[in-house]
Formats: C-alpha cells, sequence, structure tokens
C-alpha cells in the first residue's frame, strides 16, 4: 500500500509543478490543487499507515495495548484541507478578477510594470 | 505551569478584528477603533516583553495537554521582542493608513485584515509547535492577499498572480517539510524535536528536511534566488500596506529560520557556508536590482532584498556574536523598513511622482521634514551613529573571525551600494530643483490636506524614527539584548526545559 501511495504522491507532485510551469492561469491553479492534495496524501503516508486499528482504548483496559493508527496526521490533514480550500477558493477568484482586468489567460502577458499614481 | 498572558497579544489582535466587522461600513469608527486598539497592543507586548525578559521563559499549553503532546505557546525573550517591535510599527501603521488608504478600500474591510494579519504574525513568533506555526503563516499570507488585491487595479492584480503562486508553493514546501519531519521524529514541538533530531539514524534525511526548510522560508524571506516575487509585487499596494509587508513579512520569515535553524536542524559546515553564500548572493543581487530602478518603490523593495542578505549571514556563521548582530540588525530592519515605505508614501504626497527622475525640492519646501526623513534614509544605510551602523560592525567582525571573507566582501558591498542609491535618491528627490511641476487633478497633495490628516501622515514617522534613533544611540541597550537573545538561541537548553519540564495538569 505504501509504495502505491509514494508513486500516486510523486505524481501529483510532478503533475502539479508541471502545471504550474505553464503559461494558462487556469492550468496554474489546477496545479496548485494538485500539490496542495500531494502533500496531504504525504502527511497521510509518512504519518504510517495502520489498517483497521483506531486509537480507541477498550472499556476493559485503561491504555492502548498494540500498534494503532496515529490520529495527528489526519488531524494534520483536516487543517491543511481546510487552509488549502479557502486558498484555492481565493485562487479562483483571483483568476477570473485577473481575466477580466487583464484579458488574457496567458501569463507571459502579464508583465506589466506600468506605473501608477496611486499610492 | 500555564501561564495565559501569553496568548494575550494574538486574543486581542484578533478580538479587534472581530469587533471591527460590526463597523463595516463606518469607516471613522474604524480608524478610532484601530489605532486606540493598536496603542492597547503596545502596552500589552510590552508588559509581556518586561516579564519574559526580567523573569524567565513562559509557555502556555493549550487545552492542558502536556507537551509534547499539545500545541504550545512559548515566549521567550526572542519572540516577545518580535512581538513587541511588531505591535510598535502596527501602531504606526494604523496611524498612517488612516489618512492614506482610500475610503473605497476601507469599505471593504481593510481595518479587520490589517489586524488579522497582526495576529497571524504574533501567532507565528508566539508559538512552539512546527504546524502550528505553518497554520499562523497561512493566517498572515491570506490576510497579506486581501491587502494585495484591494483596490483591483491591473498592477496589482498582476503582482498579486505572482505573489499568491509564490507564496502558495513556500506553504507547500513548508507543509512537505513538516510531513517529513513528523515522519521522521513523530513529533511537531519544536522543543521535543531539538531532543528527537539528534537521535535519528538517516541523518541524511533530516538534511534534506533542513533544505526543504530552508526554502519554504527562503521564499517567504526573499533570500538569493528565490527573491524576484518581491520586487514585482510589493511596489504594487498602496503605501502603507508595502510598509506593514517591508517591515514584517520578510522578517517573519527570517524569525522561522532563525527559530528552526538553532533550535531543531543545528547547521553544520555544509549549511553554513551554504547560508552563507546565498547571503553574500542575495546582498550582491539585491543591491544590484536597486541600482537600477528609477522608481522609488521598486528600489525600496530591492532594497529590502539586499538587507535579507545581513541577516542570513549572521546565521549562516551561527557563533553567539554572529547571531547577536542578526537580531540586532532585525530590530532595526523592522523599524527602519516600515519607516522607509512610509516615508516614500510622504513623499509620493508631496510630489506626486513614483519615478525619482521626476522628484525635486523637498528640502527647499519642507526643510524640516527631509530632515525628518533623514533619519530612516540614514539609518538604513547605516551611518554612525544611526541605528543600522552597530550591526554591520558586528556582522562584519564576525566574518573576519570566522574567515567567511566572501561574505565581508558582499557586507561592504551591499552598503556601499545602499548608501550610493540612498544619496542618489536624497539628491534626486530632495535637492534637485524641478520647475513648474504638473500636478494631477485626482491626487490629493500634502499642501492641500487639512493639518490633522498632515500630522497623521507625519506622527508614525515621527515615532518611527524615536526609536530609530533610540536604537543607534541607545545601542548597548540593543546588544545587550540581542546578546541575552542570541545565548538562548545557541544554548536552547532553558527553552527546552521550560516546555517540557513536568507540567502536571491542574
Amino acid at each position: 500500500m505504501e509504495i502505491v501511495l509514494a508513486i500516486i504522491v510523486g505524481l501529483l507532485y510532478a503533475s502539479g509543478i508541471y502545471l504550474m510551469l505553464r503559461r494558462s492561469l487556469v492550468k496554474l491553479v489546477i496545479g496548485l490543487v494538485l500539490l496542495g492534495n500531494g502533500v496531504n496524501l504525504l502527511i497521510f503516508l509518512l504519518g504510517g499507515l495502520v489498517r483497521g486499528k483506531p486509537p480507541i482504548i477498550p472499556a476493559t483496559e485503561s491504555i492502548l495495548g498494540e500498534i494503532y493508527a496515529d490520529p495527528v496526521p489526519q488531524a494534520l490533514i483536516l487543517t491543511a484541507i481546510v487552509i488549502s480550500f479557502g486558498l484555492q477558493a481565493f485562487a479562483i477568484v483571483l483568476i477570473k478578477r485577473t481575466y477580466i482586468v487583464v484579458g488574457t489567460d496567458d501569463l507571459d502577458e502579464i508583465h506589466s510594470t506600468e506605473e501608477e499614481d496611486d499610492y | 505551569m500555564t501561564i495565559n498572558l501569553i496568548i494575550l497579544p494574538v486574543l486581542f489582535q484578533f478580538s479587534l478584528a472581530i469587533i471591527l466587522l460590526f463597523f463595516w461600513k463606518n469607516i471613522l469608527a474604524q480608524k478610532i477603533i484601530s489605532i486606540a486598539g493598536s496603542i492597547v497592543a503596545v502596552i500589552i507586548a510590552v508588559g509581556l516583553f518586561s516579564q519574559v525578559y526580567e523573569q524567565r521563559i513562559i509557555t502556555m499549553q493549550a487545552g492542558n495537554w502536556i507537551a509534547p503532546f499539545g500545541i504550545t505557546f512559548v515566549a521567550d525573550t526572542f519572540s516577545t521582542t518580535m512581538v513587541l517591535l511588531a505591535s510598535l510599527s502596527s501602531l504606526a501603521v494604523a496611524a498612517f493608513s488612516s489618512v492614506t488608504i482610500k475610503k473605497a478600500r476601507m469599505k471593504y474591510g481593510y481595518f479587520p485584515s490589517f489586524h488579522f494579519l497582526i495576529m497571524g504574525l504574533n501567532g507565528a513568533f508566539l508559538t512552539g509547535d512546527i504546524f502550528n506555526l505553518y497554520v499562523w503563516f497561512e493566517v498572515i499570507i491570506i490576510s497579506s492577499f486581501v491587502f494585495i488585491t484591494l483596490g483591483g487595479k491591473k498592477a496589482q492584480i498582476e503582482g498579486a498572480v505572482k505573489y499568491f503562486t509564490l507564496n502558495f508553493l513556500a506553504s507547500t514546501i513548508f507543509l512537505t517539510a513538516i510531513a517529513v519531519l513528523y515522519g521522521l521524529a513523530g513529533s511537531l514541538n519544536m522543543a521535543d524535536l531539538s531532543g528527537k533530531i539528534k537521535i535519528i539514524e538517516n541523518q541524511g534525511l533530516v538534511q534534506v528536511t533542513a533544505i526543504l526548510f530552508l526554502i519554504g522560508f527562503g521564499i517567504k524571506s526573499a533570500i538569493f534566488p528565490l527573491y524576484f516575487w518581491l520586487p514585482d509585487s510589493y511596489h504594487t499596494p498602496q503605501a502603507a500596506i508595502s510598509s506593514i509587508f517591508a517591515g514584517l513579512l520578510t522578517k517573519v520569515g527570517i524569525y522561522a529560520l532563525l527559530r528552526v535553524f538553532s533550535l531543531i536542524f543545528i547547521p553544520d559546515d555544509f549549511m553554513k557556508s551554504l547560508i552563507v553564500i546565498l547571503a553574500g548572493l542575495t546582498l550582491v543581487s539585491g543591491g544590484l536590482g536597486a541600482l537600477v530602478q528609477t522608481n522609488m518603490r521598486k528600489m525600496f523593495s530591492y532594497m529590502i532584498v539586499c538587507h535579507i542578505g545581513y541577516m542570513i549571514g549572521g546565521l549562516g556563521m551561527f557563533t553567539a556574536a554572529a547571531l547577536a548582530g542578526t537580531i540586532f540588525y532585525l530590530i532595526h530592519d523592522i523599524i527602519v523598513k516600515t519607516n522607509l515605505f512610509l516615508v516614500g508614501g510622504v513623499i509620493f504626497k508631496i510630489n506626486g511622482e513614483l519615478n525619482m527622475k521626476r522628484m525635486g525640492g523637498i528640502y527647499d519646501q519642507y526643510p524640516t521634514l527631509a530632515l525628518l526623513m533623514a533619519v530612516p534614509l540614514f539609518s538604513l544605510i547605516g551611518i554612525p551613529p544611526l541605528s543600522g551602523f552597530w550591526p554591520k560592525i558586528n556582522l562584519m567582525q564576525e566574518s573576519f573571525a570566522t574567515s567567511n571573507y566572501f561574505l565581508l566582501g558582499s557586507i561592504i558591498f551591499g552598503s556601499f551600494i545602499t548608501l550610493f542609491v540612498i544619496t542618489r535618491f536624497w539628491a534626486e528627490a530632495f535637492w534637485k530643483k524641478i520647475d513648474n511641476p504638473v500636478r494631477k487633478p485626482y491626487i490629493i497633495y500634502y499642501d492641500q490636506m487639512p493639518q490633522s490628516q498632515r500630522l497623521l501622515l507625519i506622527l508614525p514617522i515621527v515615532f518611527l524614527s524615536f526609536i530609530s534613533l533610540y536604537i543607534g544611540l541607545g545601542a548597548e541597550n540593543i546588544f545587550r539584548l540581542s546578546n541575552h537573545i542570541a545565548a538562548e538561541l545557541v544554548d536552547t537548553s532553558a527553552y527546552v526545559q521550560a516546555v517540557l519540564e513536568a507540567q502536571k495538569p491542574l
């Protein structure tokens, strides 16, 4: 299972970075989304995969006796998902605005360093 | 023992932002609450600072979970100094923005976002948990996205795309580093990690993680070769916003670097020389970038990049004296860079120009004001006895002592470039005469402003200049402080002990 996840994480990173290097704004955002998901899976993978052992102490005992699934990575992923959700929502609005204001979704066209008298 | 006072700077800014949200349309109330709140924030920060400086490191365990299992907040001298500096510059910027930010922008939540940003900064300075640090970084960048897009002008939106992408990428790399670190050490508490990282067998992977942290924070703090997004985006928002970005946002990256590399990854020789080389190149490339600019704001943006090199250089040498120089420079830089962009805002209000070729005559028109503006400008160069001078001396001595001659050369080069750029700017904007300047009808010029507004424009600069003067003239106090902090960074046992000491739940 680990090997499959590792390959998926690698693919997500690679395709995310590839899409970020493209000229299209939409692809840039999709790249960011993929990269964000890749990180979440990486946290999950590195937290250690344990099958079917929730960290719940049985009523008859006072401590966990055997190996259990670490709940911390899941909490981290949950936080990271919420954050990246917010950022992605912002990114989508931003590219829409950019398209309206600049009139193109080509990143190469976005280079105006015009001076603005608005400070 | 858990002391809840630590969380007060964070909670206070948080409640301030929420209160401001209730006054969404009432700009006057927002201004008053924001300035008054920032004054209270300074008092809180001074209280926290004096308590920590005179006594000892205080900690707070969230939810009374014993460290390293819960989220820990730690206030040592370093973090409280940073909180104090952040509150001082945010007070100045709050006052300055109340007259310079356009009404339409204030109506779209300028002040609430401002206090959310300061909350994020305070949180980042005070947390003792690496994942929590990531969360505070996200709070900071989300608020800064609001700032950088507020107004929606073409250049701003274009700057925002670059700013957003690079910051998102930096956060992703930072999070990747945290994931690897957690996989290696199984802990997120920085004090706990500092012990656990040494007993990991696979030190090669530890090095890789350290590099990932260096890249993640390096993008945020704009070190060579990761700085190119900064001059492309920092000049687009309004003066008050740029000044808070310049003063604090890149410095929080430096803070995080200092924390992570003193507490978790103690730099070995390879790491040291890598950081030192990066520092030298940052100084040189930032300086050369500033040299060719004629746009005032772009020039100042490159100055930010250039001066990051001093701080990174001190970290790279990693001796107590060099770290003291870094801390001193950090203290000086936060105040002076905030002030620099505020000065830029006032110059724009006087001249109505951003290109320094078309500026001029400020010394003629406003001699006293010019004298005031000389303080931050010459502090930036480090003309003795102003504040930039002392840390540079310290850093130069240390680069001699550790025979880092490349860094020494870069420090001298960076200082000369700064000297040249600022004196050229001074000659152009202050001394040069301009014949019949063209007045643009859509700008409210400085001499058209009512007296009360002018006062709000100038007082923040006076305030920050006084702090700068104090840093320069009372250098022995600041050196005592920075030596204290550097000693804490070199010997982290007090920090670790304060966090991990047997903390029985009450």
